[in-house]
Protein backbone atom coordinates (compact mmCIF):
# COMPACT_ATOMS: atom_id res chain seq x y z
CA UNK A 1 0.00 0.00 0.00
CA UNK A 2 0.88 3.48 -0.71
CA UNK A 3 -0.13 5.33 2.37
CA UNK A 4 3.34 5.66 3.82
CA UNK A 5 4.28 8.63 6.43
CA UNK A 6 8.10 9.37 7.03
CA UNK A 7 7.73 12.43 9.46
CA UNK A 8 4.93 11.85 12.12
CA UNK A 9 2.14 14.72 12.10
CA UNK A 10 2.24 17.39 14.86
CA UNK A 11 0.01 16.63 17.82
CA UNK A 12 -1.77 19.90 16.66
CA UNK A 13 -2.17 18.75 13.04
CA UNK A 14 -4.20 15.64 15.33
CA UNK A 15 -6.19 18.38 17.50
CA UNK A 16 -7.15 20.38 15.11
CA UNK A 17 -8.38 17.18 12.53
CA UNK A 18 -10.16 16.28 15.49
CA UNK A 19 -12.09 19.38 16.33
CA UNK A 20 -11.67 21.35 12.25
CA UNK A 21 -12.97 24.65 13.21
CA UNK A 22 -14.99 27.40 10.74
CA UNK A 23 -16.36 23.93 9.02
CA UNK A 24 -18.64 23.59 6.49
CA UNK A 25 -20.33 25.92 3.81
CA UNK A 26 -21.23 29.54 4.01
CA UNK A 27 -24.39 30.78 3.07
CA UNK A 28 -24.00 34.86 2.45
CA UNK A 29 -20.42 33.91 1.27
CA UNK A 30 -19.14 36.96 -1.04
CA UNK A 31 -16.71 34.41 -2.64
CA UNK A 32 -16.30 30.95 -2.64
CA UNK A 33 -13.26 29.08 -4.63
CA UNK A 34 -11.66 26.11 -4.54
CA UNK A 35 -8.65 24.20 -5.43
CA UNK A 36 -6.90 20.44 -5.87
CA UNK A 37 -9.25 17.80 -7.37
CA UNK A 38 -10.69 14.57 -5.65
CA UNK A 39 -8.65 12.55 -8.47
CA UNK A 40 -5.52 14.23 -7.02
CA UNK A 41 -6.45 13.43 -3.71
CA UNK A 42 -6.66 16.41 -1.88
CA UNK A 43 -8.99 19.77 -2.64
CA UNK A 44 -10.07 22.46 -0.26
CA UNK A 45 -12.98 24.18 -0.67
CA UNK A 46 -13.30 27.95 0.54
CA UNK A 47 -16.09 30.91 1.40
CA UNK A 48 -15.06 33.94 2.46
CA UNK A 49 -17.67 36.41 3.42
CA UNK A 50 -15.14 40.23 2.69
CA UNK A 51 -16.91 43.63 4.06
CA UNK A 52 -15.94 47.07 4.93
CA UNK A 53 -12.76 47.56 3.25
CA UNK A 54 -12.09 44.34 2.10
CA UNK A 55 -11.81 42.92 5.23
CA UNK A 56 -12.27 39.00 5.61
CA UNK A 57 -15.53 38.84 8.25
CA UNK A 58 -15.82 35.12 8.24
CA UNK A 59 -13.99 32.29 6.26
CA UNK A 60 -15.01 28.59 6.30
CA UNK A 61 -13.98 25.19 4.37
CA UNK A 62 -14.89 22.27 3.58
CA UNK A 63 -12.33 20.07 2.74
CA UNK A 64 -12.02 16.45 0.86
CA UNK A 65 -8.17 15.57 1.95
CA UNK A 66 -5.87 13.77 4.71
CA UNK A 67 -5.40 15.03 7.95
CA UNK A 68 -2.93 17.70 7.19
CA UNK A 69 -5.41 19.09 4.27
CA UNK A 70 -8.08 19.19 6.52
CA UNK A 71 -5.76 20.71 9.55
CA UNK A 72 -4.22 23.27 6.90
CA UNK A 73 -7.44 24.37 5.57
CA UNK A 74 -9.14 25.03 8.94
CA UNK A 75 -6.24 27.31 10.59
CA UNK A 76 -6.12 29.12 7.75
CA UNK A 77 -9.82 29.85 8.11
CA UNK A 78 -8.73 31.24 11.26
CA UNK A 79 -5.81 33.27 10.16
CA UNK A 80 -7.51 35.51 7.51
CA UNK A 81 -10.87 36.17 9.81
CA UNK A 82 -10.19 39.73 10.15
CA UNK A 83 -7.38 40.80 8.20
CA UNK A 84 -7.85 42.97 5.00
CA UNK A 85 -7.50 41.09 1.54
CA UNK A 86 -4.06 42.43 0.98
CA UNK A 87 -2.81 41.16 4.28
CA UNK A 88 -4.17 38.04 3.21
CA UNK A 89 -2.23 37.51 0.47
CA UNK A 90 0.99 37.92 2.27
CA UNK A 91 0.02 34.84 3.94
CA UNK A 92 2.57 31.96 3.39
CA UNK A 93 2.33 28.09 2.96
CA UNK A 94 5.60 28.35 5.23
CA UNK A 95 3.41 30.34 7.59
CA UNK A 96 0.43 27.90 7.75
CA UNK A 97 2.70 25.02 8.35
CA UNK A 98 4.46 26.53 11.31
CA UNK A 99 0.80 27.28 12.75
CA UNK A 100 0.51 23.58 12.58
CA UNK A 101 3.45 22.88 14.42
CA UNK A 102 5.50 22.10 11.14
CA UNK A 103 4.00 19.70 8.58
CA UNK A 104 6.12 16.72 7.94
CA UNK A 105 8.35 17.64 3.88
CA UNK A 106 6.04 15.73 2.16
CA UNK A 107 2.58 17.35 3.33
CA UNK A 108 3.73 20.70 2.46
CA UNK A 109 1.39 21.12 -0.70
CA UNK A 110 -1.33 20.44 1.74
CA UNK A 111 -0.45 23.77 2.73
CA UNK A 112 0.05 25.25 -0.40
CA UNK A 113 -3.11 23.93 -1.58
CA UNK A 114 -4.68 26.49 1.00
CA UNK A 115 -2.96 29.27 0.28
CA UNK A 116 -3.34 28.78 -3.54
CA UNK A 117 -7.24 28.66 -2.60
CA UNK A 118 -7.07 31.76 -1.14
CA UNK A 119 -5.43 33.22 -3.63
CA UNK A 120 -7.54 32.26 -6.40
CA UNK A 121 -10.51 33.55 -4.36
CA UNK A 122 -8.79 36.88 -4.01
CA UNK A 123 -8.22 37.00 -7.57
CA UNK A 124 -11.69 36.10 -7.99
CA UNK A 125 -12.83 39.45 -5.09
CA UNK A 126 -11.34 41.54 -7.49
CA UNK A 127 -12.39 40.08 -10.84
CA UNK A 128 -15.95 40.10 -9.57
CA UNK A 129 -15.52 43.68 -8.85
CA UNK A 130 -13.52 44.72 -12.26
CA UNK A 131 -10.86 46.03 -10.15
CA UNK A 132 -6.77 45.16 -9.91
CA UNK A 133 -5.26 46.91 -6.77
CA UNK A 134 -1.60 47.54 -7.59
CA UNK A 135 -0.26 45.36 -4.73
CA UNK A 136 -1.86 41.92 -6.49
CA UNK A 137 0.61 40.67 -9.23
CA UNK A 138 -0.57 39.91 -12.61
CA UNK A 139 1.72 36.44 -12.74
CA UNK A 140 1.02 33.29 -10.93
CA UNK A 141 2.30 33.09 -7.37
CA UNK A 142 4.79 29.79 -6.55
CA UNK A 143 1.49 28.32 -4.99
CA UNK A 144 -0.81 29.06 -7.68
CA UNK A 145 1.20 27.52 -10.37
CA UNK A 146 2.23 24.36 -8.36
CA UNK A 147 -2.03 23.91 -7.61
CA UNK A 148 -2.45 24.66 -11.14
CA UNK A 149 0.73 21.86 -11.83
CA UNK A 150 -1.03 18.97 -10.00
CA UNK A 151 -4.89 19.67 -11.13
CA UNK A 152 -3.37 19.54 -14.84
CA UNK A 153 -1.14 16.41 -14.21
CA UNK A 154 -4.04 14.39 -13.22
CA UNK A 155 -5.92 15.82 -16.44
CA UNK A 156 -2.89 14.69 -18.70
CA UNK A 157 -2.95 10.96 -16.80
CA UNK A 158 -6.44 10.50 -17.67
CA UNK A 159 -6.22 12.04 -21.36
CA UNK A 160 -2.97 10.06 -21.66
CA UNK A 161 -5.58 7.00 -20.46
CA UNK A 162 -7.90 7.29 -22.84
CA UNK A 163 -5.61 7.33 -25.79
CA UNK A 164 -4.51 4.22 -24.28
CA UNK A 165 -8.08 2.88 -24.26
CA UNK A 166 -8.42 1.87 -20.19
CA UNK A 167 -6.08 1.62 -16.70
CA UNK A 168 -4.64 -1.19 -18.26
CA UNK A 169 -2.38 -1.04 -21.01
CA UNK A 170 0.49 -2.99 -21.34
CA UNK A 171 3.31 -1.51 -19.23
CA UNK A 172 1.88 1.34 -17.15
CA UNK A 173 3.81 3.00 -14.80
CA UNK A 174 3.43 2.96 -11.08
CA UNK B 1 11.59 19.56 18.98
CA UNK B 2 12.94 15.91 18.03
CA UNK B 3 11.17 13.29 15.87
CA UNK B 4 10.60 11.50 18.48
CA UNK B 5 9.51 14.21 20.59
CA UNK B 6 7.06 15.56 18.53
CA UNK B 7 5.86 11.14 18.53
CA UNK B 8 5.80 11.17 22.08
CA UNK B 9 3.41 14.56 22.29
CA UNK B 10 1.22 12.63 18.70
CA UNK B 11 0.37 10.05 21.22
CA UNK B 12 -0.66 11.65 23.91
CA UNK B 13 -2.86 13.82 21.87
CA UNK B 14 -4.21 10.85 20.32
CA UNK B 15 -4.95 9.17 23.28
CA UNK B 16 -5.85 5.68 24.37
CA UNK B 17 -9.02 4.61 22.71
CA UNK B 18 -11.28 2.63 25.23
CA UNK B 19 -11.08 -0.10 22.57
CA UNK B 20 -8.71 -1.60 19.98
CA UNK B 21 -8.93 -4.01 16.94
CA UNK B 22 -5.50 -4.07 14.65
CA UNK B 23 -6.58 -4.96 11.07
CA UNK B 24 -3.49 -3.81 9.42
CA UNK B 25 -1.69 -7.41 8.66
CA UNK B 26 -0.90 -6.33 5.43
CA UNK B 27 2.24 -3.82 6.20
CA UNK B 28 2.88 -5.80 10.01
CA UNK B 29 1.22 -6.99 13.04
CA UNK B 30 1.33 -8.26 16.63
CA UNK B 31 2.93 -11.38 17.46
CA UNK B 32 0.87 -14.09 19.58
CA UNK B 33 2.71 -15.45 22.89
CA UNK B 34 3.27 -18.64 22.18
CA UNK B 35 5.16 -17.84 19.18
CA UNK B 36 7.16 -15.15 21.12
CA UNK B 37 7.59 -17.76 24.02
CA UNK B 38 9.30 -20.75 20.92
CA UNK B 39 11.68 -17.33 20.68
CA UNK B 40 12.77 -16.32 23.82
CA UNK B 41 15.08 -19.59 24.50
CA UNK B 42 17.21 -18.50 21.42
CA UNK B 43 18.19 -15.47 22.27
CA UNK B 44 20.23 -16.45 25.14
CA UNK B 45 19.30 -20.37 26.71
CA UNK B 46 20.17 -22.06 23.59
CA UNK B 47 20.94 -21.84 19.88
CA UNK B 48 22.44 -18.17 20.23
CA UNK B 49 25.35 -19.05 18.65
CA UNK B 50 26.32 -18.74 14.63
CA UNK B 51 24.73 -21.72 13.07
CA UNK B 52 27.84 -22.40 10.64
CA UNK B 53 30.21 -22.37 13.66
CA UNK B 54 31.36 -25.75 14.91
CA UNK B 55 30.47 -25.40 18.76
CA UNK B 56 27.27 -26.48 20.58
CA UNK B 57 25.59 -22.94 20.22
CA UNK B 58 26.15 -23.21 16.90
CA UNK B 59 24.87 -26.27 16.23
CA UNK B 60 21.71 -26.08 18.00
CA UNK B 61 20.96 -22.57 15.64
CA UNK B 62 21.70 -24.89 12.86
CA UNK B 63 19.08 -27.62 14.36
CA UNK B 64 16.04 -24.87 14.32
CA UNK B 65 17.14 -23.49 11.15
CA UNK B 66 16.85 -27.00 9.54
CA UNK B 67 13.73 -27.69 11.84
CA UNK B 68 12.24 -24.24 9.85
CA UNK B 69 13.79 -25.55 6.04
CA UNK B 70 12.20 -29.11 7.20
CA UNK B 71 8.78 -27.65 7.79
CA UNK B 72 8.23 -25.58 5.34
CA UNK B 73 9.69 -27.62 2.73
CA UNK B 74 6.94 -29.94 4.06
CA UNK B 75 3.97 -27.57 3.93
CA UNK B 76 4.86 -26.31 0.53
CA UNK B 77 5.26 -30.24 -0.93
CA UNK B 78 8.95 -29.85 -1.62
CA UNK B 79 11.05 -33.01 -0.87
CA UNK B 80 14.40 -31.38 0.32
CA UNK B 81 14.89 -28.70 2.80
CA UNK B 82 17.91 -27.89 0.75
CA UNK B 83 15.22 -25.97 -1.30
CA UNK B 84 14.31 -23.36 1.39
CA UNK B 85 16.54 -20.63 2.14
CA UNK B 86 15.86 -17.85 4.37
CA UNK B 87 16.18 -14.17 4.48
CA UNK B 88 15.75 -10.99 6.56
CA UNK B 89 11.88 -10.44 5.21
CA UNK B 90 9.45 -11.62 2.38
CA UNK B 91 11.04 -8.35 0.40
CA UNK B 92 14.61 -9.87 0.24
CA UNK B 93 13.30 -13.27 -0.53
CA UNK B 94 11.33 -11.31 -3.96
CA UNK B 95 14.57 -9.44 -4.29
CA UNK B 96 16.46 -12.94 -3.95
CA UNK B 97 14.25 -14.75 -6.66
CA UNK B 98 14.21 -12.10 -9.34
CA UNK B 99 17.39 -10.15 -9.06
CA UNK B 100 19.17 -13.35 -7.87
CA UNK B 101 18.14 -15.27 -11.19
CA UNK B 102 18.29 -12.28 -13.29
CA UNK B 103 21.85 -12.00 -12.02
CA UNK B 104 22.42 -15.33 -12.40
CA UNK B 105 21.13 -15.29 -16.64
CA UNK B 106 22.47 -11.92 -17.21
CA UNK B 107 24.50 -12.85 -20.22
CA UNK B 108 20.97 -13.91 -21.55
CA UNK B 109 19.48 -10.59 -21.23
CA UNK B 110 15.55 -11.20 -22.82
CA UNK B 111 12.34 -10.82 -21.20
CA UNK B 112 11.05 -10.42 -17.81
CA UNK B 113 6.99 -10.98 -17.47
CA UNK B 114 5.59 -9.72 -14.03
CA UNK B 115 1.40 -9.10 -13.07
CA UNK B 116 0.54 -5.94 -13.15
CA UNK B 117 -0.74 -6.08 -9.18
CA UNK B 118 2.88 -7.83 -8.19
CA UNK B 119 4.27 -6.30 -4.98
CA UNK B 120 6.55 -3.87 -5.49
CA UNK B 121 9.36 -6.10 -4.10
CA UNK B 122 8.87 -7.74 -7.22
CA UNK B 123 8.47 -5.07 -9.89
CA UNK B 124 11.31 -2.73 -8.46
CA UNK B 125 13.74 -5.30 -8.82
CA UNK B 126 12.72 -6.49 -12.16
CA UNK B 127 13.21 -2.84 -13.38
CA UNK B 128 16.60 -2.92 -11.43
CA UNK B 129 17.32 -5.79 -13.20
CA UNK B 130 16.38 -4.17 -16.56
CA UNK B 131 18.31 -1.16 -15.97
CA UNK B 132 21.53 -2.96 -14.99
CA UNK B 133 21.75 -5.86 -17.41
CA UNK B 134 19.27 -4.96 -20.51
CA UNK B 135 16.55 -6.86 -19.76
CA UNK B 136 12.97 -5.92 -20.97
CA UNK B 137 10.21 -6.07 -18.36
CA UNK B 138 6.86 -6.41 -19.49
CA UNK B 139 3.58 -5.95 -17.27
CA UNK B 140 1.10 -8.09 -17.79
CA UNK B 141 -2.97 -6.60 -17.14
CA UNK B 142 -5.10 -7.82 -14.80
CA UNK B 143 -8.84 -8.10 -15.36
CA UNK B 144 -11.33 -5.51 -13.27
CA UNK B 145 -11.07 -7.85 -9.89
CA UNK B 146 -6.99 -8.55 -10.54
CA UNK B 147 -6.84 -11.98 -12.71
CA UNK B 148 -4.49 -12.40 -15.22
CA UNK B 149 -5.91 -14.42 -17.79
CA UNK B 150 -3.89 -17.33 -18.87
CA UNK B 151 -4.31 -16.66 -22.44
CA UNK B 152 -3.59 -12.93 -21.96
CA UNK B 153 -0.59 -14.14 -20.03
CA UNK B 154 0.12 -16.57 -22.90
CA UNK B 155 0.61 -13.59 -25.46
CA UNK B 156 3.34 -12.04 -23.64
CA UNK B 157 5.22 -15.20 -22.66
CA UNK B 158 7.84 -16.05 -25.95
CA UNK B 159 11.66 -17.95 -26.94
CA UNK B 160 12.89 -14.50 -24.97
CA UNK B 161 11.32 -14.52 -21.87
CA UNK B 162 13.57 -15.45 -18.72
CA UNK B 163 11.31 -15.04 -15.88
CA UNK B 164 7.60 -14.77 -14.94
CA UNK B 165 6.22 -13.93 -12.02
CA UNK B 166 2.68 -13.62 -10.67
CA UNK B 167 1.59 -13.80 -7.29
CA UNK B 168 0.02 -16.80 -5.50
CA UNK B 169 -2.82 -14.14 -3.72
CA UNK B 170 -2.69 -10.33 -4.29
CA UNK B 171 -1.34 -8.76 -1.06
CA UNK B 172 -4.00 -5.59 -1.44
CA UNK B 173 -7.24 -7.14 -3.02
CA UNK B 174 -7.06 -10.71 -2.21
CA UNK B 175 -7.07 -12.17 -5.48
CA UNK B 176 -6.89 -15.59 -5.71
CA UNK B 177 -4.94 -16.34 -8.80
CA UNK B 178 -5.56 -19.52 -11.01
CA UNK B 179 -1.43 -20.42 -10.77
CA UNK B 180 -1.40 -24.25 -12.00
CA UNK B 181 -3.28 -22.87 -15.29
CA UNK B 182 -0.33 -19.91 -15.35
CA UNK B 183 2.43 -21.68 -14.53
CA UNK B 184 0.99 -24.59 -17.22
CA UNK B 185 0.66 -21.73 -19.57
CA UNK B 186 4.23 -20.55 -19.33
CA UNK B 187 5.97 -24.16 -19.76
CA UNK B 188 3.92 -24.46 -22.56
CA UNK B 189 5.17 -21.29 -24.25
CA UNK B 190 8.44 -21.58 -22.95
CA UNK B 191 9.91 -24.48 -20.90
CA UNK B 192 13.02 -22.53 -20.12
CA UNK B 193 10.94 -19.86 -18.70
CA UNK B 194 11.23 -19.77 -14.93
CA UNK B 195 8.46 -18.94 -12.91
CA UNK B 196 8.35 -17.65 -9.55
CA UNK B 197 5.39 -17.06 -7.56
CA UNK B 198 5.28 -14.56 -4.56
CA UNK B 199 2.83 -16.57 -2.13
CA UNK B 200 3.48 -14.17 0.51
CA UNK B 201 -0.37 -13.92 1.15
CA UNK B 202 -1.16 -17.29 -0.07
CA UNK B 203 1.12 -19.28 2.62
CA UNK B 204 -1.54 -20.88 5.06
CA UNK B 205 -4.52 -19.76 3.30
CA UNK B 206 -4.77 -21.41 0.14
CA UNK B 207 -2.94 -24.89 -0.56
CA UNK B 208 -0.02 -24.68 -2.34
CA UNK B 209 1.79 -27.64 -3.62
CA UNK B 210 5.58 -26.78 -5.64
CA UNK B 211 5.43 -30.13 -7.24
CA UNK B 212 1.84 -29.60 -8.44
CA UNK B 213 1.82 -26.38 -9.45
CA UNK B 214 5.31 -26.58 -11.09
CA UNK B 215 6.31 -23.63 -9.70
CA UNK B 216 10.68 -22.76 -9.58
CA UNK B 217 10.59 -20.14 -7.08
CA UNK B 218 8.08 -19.64 -4.21
CA UNK B 219 8.36 -16.57 -1.61
CA UNK B 220 6.80 -16.73 1.91
CA UNK B 221 6.67 -13.77 4.50
CA UNK B 222 7.25 -14.32 8.44
CA UNK B 223 4.91 -11.66 9.74
CA UNK B 224 2.13 -12.72 7.17
CA UNK B 225 1.25 -16.05 9.16
CA UNK B 226 1.69 -14.06 12.84
CA UNK B 227 5.20 -14.85 12.86
CA UNK B 228 7.78 -11.71 13.82
CA UNK B 229 8.69 -9.38 11.49
CA UNK B 230 12.57 -10.12 9.94
CA UNK B 231 11.84 -13.71 8.35
CA UNK B 232 11.11 -14.55 4.69
CA UNK B 233 11.84 -17.92 2.60
CA UNK B 234 12.34 -18.49 -0.82
CA UNK B 235 11.63 -22.15 -1.89
CA UNK B 236 14.04 -22.25 -5.00
CA UNK B 237 13.32 -26.02 -6.88
CA UNK B 238 16.65 -27.73 -7.15
CA UNK B 239 18.22 -27.17 -10.15
CA UNK B 240 17.47 -23.22 -10.61
CA UNK B 241 20.49 -21.30 -10.42
CA UNK B 242 20.60 -17.97 -8.17
CA UNK B 243 23.53 -15.87 -7.96
CA UNK B 244 23.29 -13.76 -4.15
CA UNK B 245 22.57 -10.13 -4.73
CA UNK B 246 23.95 -9.35 -1.50
CA UNK B 247 27.54 -9.67 -0.85
CA UNK B 248 29.16 -10.65 2.46
CA UNK B 249 30.02 -14.43 4.27
CA UNK B 250 27.75 -16.48 3.20
CA UNK B 251 27.07 -19.57 5.39
CA UNK B 252 24.60 -21.77 6.29
CA UNK B 253 22.26 -20.06 3.91
CA UNK B 254 24.16 -20.59 0.91
CA UNK B 255 22.36 -17.45 -1.02
CA UNK B 256 21.68 -14.92 1.53
CA UNK B 257 24.75 -13.64 3.24
CA UNK B 258 24.56 -12.27 6.94
CA UNK B 259 24.26 -14.08 10.30
CA UNK B 260 20.96 -16.20 9.98
CA UNK B 261 18.71 -14.54 12.19
CA UNK B 262 17.96 -17.74 14.45
CA UNK B 263 15.33 -16.36 16.92
CA UNK B 264 13.04 -14.83 14.66
CA UNK B 265 13.38 -18.15 12.63
CA UNK B 266 12.40 -20.12 15.57
CA UNK B 267 9.45 -18.03 16.19
CA UNK B 268 8.69 -18.14 12.39
CA UNK B 269 8.69 -21.87 12.61
CA UNK B 270 6.34 -22.02 15.75
CA UNK B 271 4.00 -19.31 13.55
CA UNK B 272 3.78 -22.15 10.62
CA UNK B 273 3.02 -24.68 12.62
CA UNK B 274 0.02 -22.57 14.03
CA UNK B 275 -0.86 -21.46 10.81
CA UNK B 276 -1.06 -24.95 9.48
CA UNK B 277 -3.00 -26.49 12.75
CA UNK B 278 -6.30 -26.65 11.91
CA UNK B 279 -5.67 -24.26 8.71
CA UNK B 280 -9.43 -25.69 7.01
CA UNK B 281 -11.36 -24.50 9.84
CA UNK B 282 -9.41 -21.82 10.65
CA UNK B 283 -9.82 -20.68 6.55
CA UNK B 284 -13.71 -20.96 6.74
CA UNK B 285 -13.83 -19.19 10.24
CA UNK B 286 -11.98 -15.94 9.02
CA UNK B 287 -13.94 -16.42 5.81
CA UNK B 288 -17.04 -16.42 7.76
CA UNK B 289 -15.47 -13.10 9.44
CA UNK B 290 -14.42 -11.41 6.39
CA UNK B 291 -17.73 -11.58 4.76
CA UNK B 292 -19.69 -10.19 8.09
CA UNK B 293 -17.15 -7.46 7.26
CA UNK B 294 -17.43 -6.72 4.32
CA UNK B 295 -21.38 -7.22 4.11
CA UNK B 296 -22.30 -5.60 7.14
CA UNK B 297 -20.19 -1.93 5.70
CA UNK B 298 -21.95 -2.89 2.63
CA UNK B 299 -25.29 -2.62 4.63
CA UNK B 300 -24.50 0.21 6.81
CA UNK B 301 -22.00 2.76 4.70
CA UNK B 302 -23.45 3.83 0.98
CA UNK B 303 -21.12 4.64 -1.68
CA UNK B 304 -19.14 1.80 -1.22
CA UNK B 305 -16.85 -0.31 -3.97
CA UNK B 306 -15.66 -3.44 -3.16
CA UNK B 307 -11.94 -4.01 -4.43
CA UNK B 308 -11.00 -7.40 -5.66
CA UNK B 309 -13.32 -10.73 -6.29
CA UNK B 310 -15.49 -11.86 -3.70
CA UNK B 311 -16.13 -15.32 -2.78
CA UNK B 312 -13.92 -18.62 -3.24
CA UNK B 313 -11.69 -16.36 -5.67
CA UNK B 314 -11.15 -13.89 -2.87
CA UNK B 315 -8.94 -14.71 -0.13
CA UNK B 316 -10.06 -15.62 3.54
CA UNK B 317 -8.56 -13.09 5.01
CA UNK B 318 -8.72 -9.35 2.40
CA UNK B 319 -11.52 -7.29 3.18
CA UNK B 320 -10.84 -3.86 0.39
CA UNK B 321 -13.02 -1.21 0.25
CA UNK B 322 -13.02 2.26 -1.45
CA UNK B 323 -15.51 4.38 0.67
CA UNK B 324 -16.25 7.45 -1.73
CA UNK B 325 -15.94 10.90 -0.87
CA UNK B 326 -13.56 10.46 1.63
CA UNK B 327 -9.87 10.48 1.41
CA UNK B 328 -8.14 7.15 2.94
CA UNK B 329 -5.04 8.51 4.53
CA UNK B 330 -7.52 10.81 6.71
CA UNK B 331 -9.91 8.00 7.43
CA UNK B 332 -7.17 5.63 8.71
CA UNK B 333 -6.64 8.68 11.44
CA UNK B 334 -9.88 9.37 12.09
CA UNK B 335 -10.06 5.14 12.76
CA UNK B 336 -6.88 5.14 14.75
CA UNK B 337 -8.53 7.26 17.12
CA UNK B 338 -11.55 5.16 17.46
CA UNK B 339 -9.03 2.16 18.23
CA UNK B 340 -9.59 0.68 14.45
CA UNK B 341 -5.99 0.28 12.90
CA UNK B 342 -6.29 0.26 8.85
CA UNK B 343 -4.15 1.00 6.22
CA UNK B 344 -4.98 3.25 2.87
CA UNK B 345 -3.87 2.70 -0.69
CA UNK B 346 -4.47 6.60 -0.59
CA UNK B 347 -1.54 8.36 -2.36
CA UNK B 348 -1.84 11.16 0.28
CA UNK B 349 2.04 10.41 1.15
CA UNK B 350 3.50 10.52 -2.19
CA UNK B 351 4.38 13.82 -4.02
CA UNK B 352 3.46 12.08 -7.34
CA UNK B 353 -0.16 11.88 -6.71
CA UNK B 354 -0.16 7.81 -7.33
CA UNK B 355 -2.18 5.97 -5.16
CA UNK B 356 -1.82 2.14 -5.21
CA UNK B 357 -0.60 0.54 -8.54
CA UNK B 358 -3.15 -2.52 -7.52
CA UNK B 359 -6.15 -0.49 -7.85
CA UNK B 360 -5.40 1.46 -11.01
CA UNK B 361 -4.48 -1.78 -12.13
CA UNK B 362 -7.87 -2.96 -12.07
CA UNK B 363 -9.00 -0.17 -13.49
CA UNK B 364 -10.02 1.96 -10.22
CA UNK B 365 -10.14 5.83 -10.63
CA UNK B 366 -7.66 7.72 -8.66
CA UNK B 367 -10.55 9.72 -6.27
CA UNK B 368 -11.80 5.21 -5.78
CA UNK B 369 -8.06 4.30 -4.48
CA UNK B 370 -7.91 7.27 -2.77
CA UNK B 371 -10.61 6.22 -0.49
CA UNK B 372 -9.19 2.64 -0.22
CA UNK B 373 -8.66 0.86 3.01
CA UNK B 374 -7.87 -2.60 3.68
CA UNK B 375 -8.75 -4.64 6.60
CA UNK B 376 -6.66 -8.07 7.07
CA UNK B 377 -8.11 -10.37 9.25
CA UNK B 378 -7.11 -13.36 11.36
CA UNK B 379 -8.10 -16.38 13.55
CA UNK B 380 -7.25 -14.16 16.78
CA UNK B 381 -10.19 -11.78 15.34
CA UNK B 382 -13.45 -12.45 16.85
CA UNK B 383 -16.88 -12.09 16.05
CA UNK B 384 -17.40 -8.86 18.45
CA UNK B 385 -13.75 -7.07 16.57
CA UNK B 386 -16.19 -7.23 13.74
CA UNK B 387 -18.91 -5.89 15.41
CA UNK B 388 -17.08 -3.28 16.73
CA UNK B 389 -15.75 -2.32 13.75
CA UNK B 390 -19.14 -2.50 11.96
CA UNK B 391 -20.13 0.55 14.66
CA UNK B 392 -17.16 3.01 14.46
CA UNK B 393 -16.38 2.69 10.45
CA UNK B 394 -20.18 4.08 9.19
CA UNK B 395 -18.89 7.02 12.05
CA UNK B 396 -15.85 7.58 10.85
CA UNK B 397 -16.64 7.86 7.25
CA UNK B 398 -19.70 10.12 8.34
CA UNK B 399 -17.75 12.39 10.00
CA UNK B 400 -15.21 12.79 7.10
CA UNK B 401 -18.06 12.86 4.79
CA UNK B 402 -19.45 16.05 6.31
CA UNK B 403 -16.23 17.89 5.96
CA UNK B 404 -15.89 17.11 2.26
CA UNK B 405 -16.93 19.18 -0.17
CA UNK B 406 -17.69 16.16 -2.37
CA UNK B 407 -20.31 14.28 -0.49
CA UNK B 408 -23.67 14.50 -1.58
CA UNK B 409 -25.52 16.06 1.37
CA UNK B 410 -27.73 12.70 2.36
CA UNK B 411 -24.94 11.04 2.69
CA UNK B 412 -22.66 13.44 4.60
CA UNK B 413 -25.89 13.20 7.20
CA UNK B 414 -26.27 9.46 6.74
Amino acid sequence: MSTRIPLPYSPKVLEIFRNPRNLGPMEDATIVESAGSPACGDMIKLYLKVGEGDVVERATFESYGCAANIAAASILTEIVRGKSLREAWQISWKQLSDELGGLPPIKYHCSILAVGALKRAIRAYYRAKGERPEWLPEAMTPEERQVLEEEEMIERYYRALGRLGGAQGEGGSA
Amino acid sequence: MSVAAKLRELLREHGQPPREVYFDLENSGWVPPEVVEAMLPYFNARGYGHPSITHKPGWEALEVLYEAKELVARTLGASNPEEIAFTHSGTEANNLAVLGYLLANRERRGKVVVSAVEHLSVIFPAEFAAKLFGFKVVRVPVDSEGFVDPEVLKSYVDRETVLVSVQAVNHEIGTVQPLKELVDTVKAANPDAVFHTDAADAYGWVNLDVEKLGVDMLTVSGHKVHGPRGVGALYVREGVKLEPPLRGQLSAEKLWPGVENVPLIAGFKRAVELQFENMERNVSYVKGLRDKLIDGVLARVPHVLVNGPLGERRAPNNANLSFLYVEGEALTVELSMRGIYVSSGSACSSRILEPSHVLLAIGRRHEEAHGSILFKLSRYHKPEDIDYALEEVPKAVARLRAISSLAPTQVASS
